[in-house]
Order: structure tokens, then sequence, then C-alpha cells
């Protein structure tokens, strides 16, 4: 898709070239001209991904020193693993847009940066691992699947780097699922539970309803996003609904039905009510998680330090 | 004690301080002053779990009563956990962490690279695989050494104090009780006196580079062999084997 820029040399630096390029599907890459606004955008959307990947480390190494096997305790060693991995590639696609790391951190320990909501939830009992690598990376494939395309060359790349990894824990979430509900009463209760506290806030994971969406007007236009809110968690809806059934698992929504005329599932509405509030600040973790981001990064203030000076005093003798 | 009951009680041992250093290694997880070091000490905590399945696996196999790897792992009582008492020892501070590494991958590293030769094929396998993986937690320890003991007043200080509180759990690397001899005989298990020169002259190299002062202290801490451990281990337990604990029926 791309298009030699010889083209449209003479002009290259305005915003309406700029909609040219992307109306053509072109990639824009991090020297190309782009609106500082479409630049903000980006910003916001990409630090808020990385964020998000790596506050998800927290519920999730919650349960580490806790799984119940040592097949199990790899696996979900590993999972982190890659989360903090996809963080870092994020970071490293939102540098080419001029911010660093460390502002992107700072931000976010000011509460002027986001991350997904879902992770102000706890994880309560083992199968909320088996929850979240089903339901919540679930989700987070739907949207990255179709960011794999977003108008920005080092995000797209990053997502269809993430993307792969993203598929294999969603299969090792549904196993944890699939294993406990072939298991005891006991089992099969905290695998239902856990379905109970995490479905609704996956299906937030994709935020507000189209018309209710600030930042999708532009995000669309630009094709920094290239599906809507509601499309996507539609999309989610009607591929999880089967897994669900498949191993046994009630989906906690008396509304839920198949809608035979439009070959999809209609579902019960979402409490937009918990989902603000939990945005605003007033969820059960949010204090905890981005505590406890500040608490261990000042406690590496001094290692960092330590890293630089002897960095710089390493180079020196070089010289 | 038969050769046997010698192997077995050598291979639990060697799986028991995998299980459990992978087990303070893997409590780092987001708490690590960089991602990066998330991710690298992450990846020290895989390799000692999958360490550990693979010894505790053997030791089933050479109990031969049916039980698996994660039996071994998960349903044991605190006195017959073998592992080192340093491997139990709390994260602490980073610099603790790197520390508890340095004395730990060294030992390993000249350990497994003996073992490699073991007349037990099991043996041999297992520590090939170790060997290649204890270089990079070895480079990675030392290289953190050399940096906290060298970059800031405070890292420094910090480095010397995680060296000197640890030291004396390490005279335990080199015990050597009947166990070790049984086998020594028949070429499997490895002679902890030379392990002991080996360690030392590489770890005097480093602490020199990092400007660190060699631990002096005589006290030495024992007590792994007989499954005496310190406060630490009744807590890790607790916390790894809640799960089995809690629900014996249940298969994960
Ligand atoms: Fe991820
Ligand atoms: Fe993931």
């Amino acid at each position: 898709m791309y298009v030699s820029k010889q083209k449209h040399m003479h002009n290259e630096h305005t915003d309406e070239h700029f909609q040219f390029r992307i109306d053509n599907g072109e990639y824009i890459e991090p020297r190309d001209y782009m609106p500082e606004a479409y630049r903000k955008n980006l910003i916001r959307q990409i630090s808020q991904h990385a964020h998000s990947e790596v506050i998800g480390m927290q519920p999730e190494g919650n349960w580490i020193t806790r799984a119940p096997s040592l097949r199990s305790k790899q696996i979900l060693l590993a999972k982190i693993q890659d989360e903090g991995g996809h963080g870092l590639y994020l970071y490293s696609a939102a540098e080419t847009l001029g911010v660093s790391r460390t502002e992107m951190i700072e931000q976010l320990h000011a509460g002027k940066a986001k991350y997904s909501n879902i992770f102000n939830y706890p994880s309560l009992n083992w199968a909320d691992i088996g929850a979240i690598g089903w339901l919540v990376d679930g989700a987070a494939i739907v949207n990255q699947v179709s960011l794999q395309r977003t108008s920005y060359g080092p995000y797209s790349r990053a997502m269809v780097r993430i993307c792969k990894e993203e598929s294999f824990h969603q299969r090792q979430g549904y196993e944890i699922m699939a294993t406990m509900m072939k298991g005891t009463k006991d089992q099969q209760a905290m695998a239902q539970d856990a379905m109970n506290r995490w479905w609704w806030p996956a299906l937030m994971m994709f935020g507000p309803h189209d018309t209710d969406s600030p930042h999708s007007k532009d995000a669309m236009k630009w094709k920094i996003k290239r599906e809507t809110n509601d499309e996507l968690r539609q999309k989610f809806i009607d591929k999880t609904i089967p897994q669900a059934e498949l191993i046994g698992l009630t989906v906690p929504d008396k509304d839920l039905k198949w809608n035979e005329a439009a070959k999809k599932y209609d579902h019960g509405e979402i409490n937009w009510e918990e989902f603000y509030s939990v945005i605003k600040g007033d969820g059960p973790c949010n204090k905890q998680r981005l505590s406890h981001h500040i608490k261990y990064h000042e406690d590496g203030v001094w290692v960092r330090e330590a890293a630089e000076a002897h960095k710089l005093k390493t180079n020196l003798s070089v010289v | 004690m038969t050769t046997k009951e010698a192997l077995y009680n050598y291979s639990l041992r060697m799986g028991d301080n995998a299980l459990i250093l992978g087990h303070r290694l893997s409590e780092w997880c987001s708490k690590a002053p960089i991602i990066e070091e998330d991710l690298a000490l992450t990846n020290v905590a895989l390799d000692m779990i999958g360490r550990a399945q693979a010894f505790l696996k053997y030791s089933a196999i050479l109990k031969n009563e049916g039980q698996t790897e994660d039996d071994l792992a998960y349903c044991r009582s605190e006195k017959e956990y073998h592992n080192h008492l340093i491997t139990e020892q709390p994260n602490g501070d980073f610099a603790h962490t790197i520390a508890r590494q340095l004395y730990i991958s060294i030992f390993e590293y000249h350990f497994f690279s003996h073992l490699e030769q073991s007349a037990d094929v099991e043996f041999a396998a297992i520590a090939a695989k170790a060997v290649k993986e204890v270089k990079y937690h070895r480079e990675h320890a030392i290289d953190w050494t050399i940096r906290l003991g060298d970059g800031t007043a405070e890292s420094h200080k910090r480095m010397q104090a995680a060296i000197n509180d640890l030291w004396m759990w390490t005279g335990e690397l080199f015990e050597m009780d009947e166990v070790d001899t049984i086998l020594l005989k028949d070429g499997i298990s490895v002679d902890l006196a030379p392990i002991r020169d080996l360690w030392k002259k590489e770890l005097d190299k480093v602490l020199l580079e990092a400007m660190l002062v060699f631990p002096e202290a005589e006290y030495m801490q024992s007590g792994s062999r007989k499954g005496i451990h310190t406060e630490n281990m009744g807590h890790i337990l607790s916390e790894m084997q809640y799960l089995q604990r809690a629900y014996p029926d249940a298969k994960w």
C-alpha cells in the first residue's frame, strides 16, 4: 500500500496531504508530516496501551507464588513476562513520537495518563487467572487485530508482534477455565465466580457506545481506530459466548440471546455508571494499582541512578 | 543408605534449590526497578522452575511410589524440603537479590559444569541444560554487582551490606554428607571441595572489580541437609501450597 512520496512532494507538509495519504491507506512513519492533534491522539492511545500492559502484570502477578502446579506457574510467569515485553514495544513506539518513557511514567503517576480500566478489578481466585487470559486477553485481541491496520507504522508493527502472543494467552486462559469446569464442585464454583466478575468489565474494555465516545471521531478519520467500539464489542461477544457454553459456564446476562435475523447475540445494557465511576478513580483497585507502580518505581530510583553513574564512569574511562 | 536412596535425596535437593529460589525470584514480578529487569528476573525464575520440574520428576521416578513432580513440589511438609537456606532468604532490596544471585550462580556454574560429567545420565542431561542457563544468571549477577558496587555512594553501601548480610548462608553450599559421599564413589555426585576454591577465586575477582570488600565473618549457618529451615520457609510453603492444601482432591 505504499505510494511513492515524490508524487505529492510539492505539498507534503499540509493537513490535506496527510489526510490524502491516510485515505489512500498509507502508513504514517515517524519522520512524516502529521498534524499535532494526530500526534497527541496517538501518544495518548499508545501510552495508555503501554501502561495497560504494565499495570496488567499486577493482578496476574498476584497468583504467581500460589499457582497450583509447576506447569501453570511457568505458563503464568511467561505470560506476565510477555505483557511486560508488550509494554516495552509500545513505549518504544510512543517514543518515536517524541515522548520519553520517563515522561510517560510521570504522566501515569500524576493521573494524567490512563491505563485500561479492567485492571482496576481484583484477581480473587485461581480461576481469575483463567478468566483474565480468556476474557481480558480475548477482548484485547479483538481490539489489537483491528489495530494491526492502524495508520501509524510503528504502532501497527508493534500490534502485529503482540497479537501473535496474545492468542496464546487467550488459549491458555481458556484451558484453565476448561480444566476447572471439569474439576471438583469447588473448582466449578470458582470458575463461575470468576466468569461473573470478569464478564461485564471485559465488555467495558471496548469503551463507551460509539455515540458517547469522545475520541472516536478523529481516531476513525485518521484511521488510528479502524472499527468502532460497538463493532469490536459485538465481535468479542459473538466469539466468546459459544466458548463459554462449550465448557458449561453461564454468562451473567439474563438478556443475552441469539438474534437469528441479525446473526449476532443481543446483550443486556452495560452498567455505564460503574464504568465512569471506575474511570474516575472509584474502583476496587485503582489506588492499589497506581500506588504499587509508584512505590516500586521509587524503590528503584537508587538502582537506576547507580546504573547511570556506572555507565558514565565506564564511558569516561574508555575515552 | 542405599545408592538409590542417595540418588533420590541428591535429586530432591537440587529440585528444592531451584524450586525455592524460583519462588523468591518470581516475587519480583511487577516490582523491579525497570521493566527490562522485571523481565530478566522472571527469566531466571522461569529457568529455576523448569529445572525444579526436571529434578523433581526424576526424584518421583526414583522413589517409584506413583508420585508426580507436583506432588513433591506441593505436598511435602517443611522438614522434607532440603533447599539451601540461602534460597529461602527474602528478596530484600535489589542489592540483596543480586548478592543472593551472585553467590548462587557462581556456585551453580561450577557445580553443574562438573555434574555434567556425572555417571548418572539423567543428572548429566539436566546439568548440561542448567550450565547453559546459569551462564546468563551469573553474567547478570556479576554485571549488576559491579554496576552497584561502582555506581553511587548509596548503591555501593547497599551492595556491600547485601554481600555481608548473605555471607553466613554460603558455607552450606559446600557441605557434604553421606548422600554426597556415597554417590561420589560411583562418579555420580560432585566433590564440593574443589568447587569451593573455584567459587572463592571467582568471587574474589568480582568483588575486587566491584570495589567491594570480601566478607570476613566466620560464622556459617546450616540446616538444610537435616530439613531445618529459617522462619521464612513456613511462609513460602503456606503461600506456594495454598491451593493444593485447601482443595486436596482438585486437579489443576
Ligand atoms: Fe499484552
Ligand atoms: Fe496478553
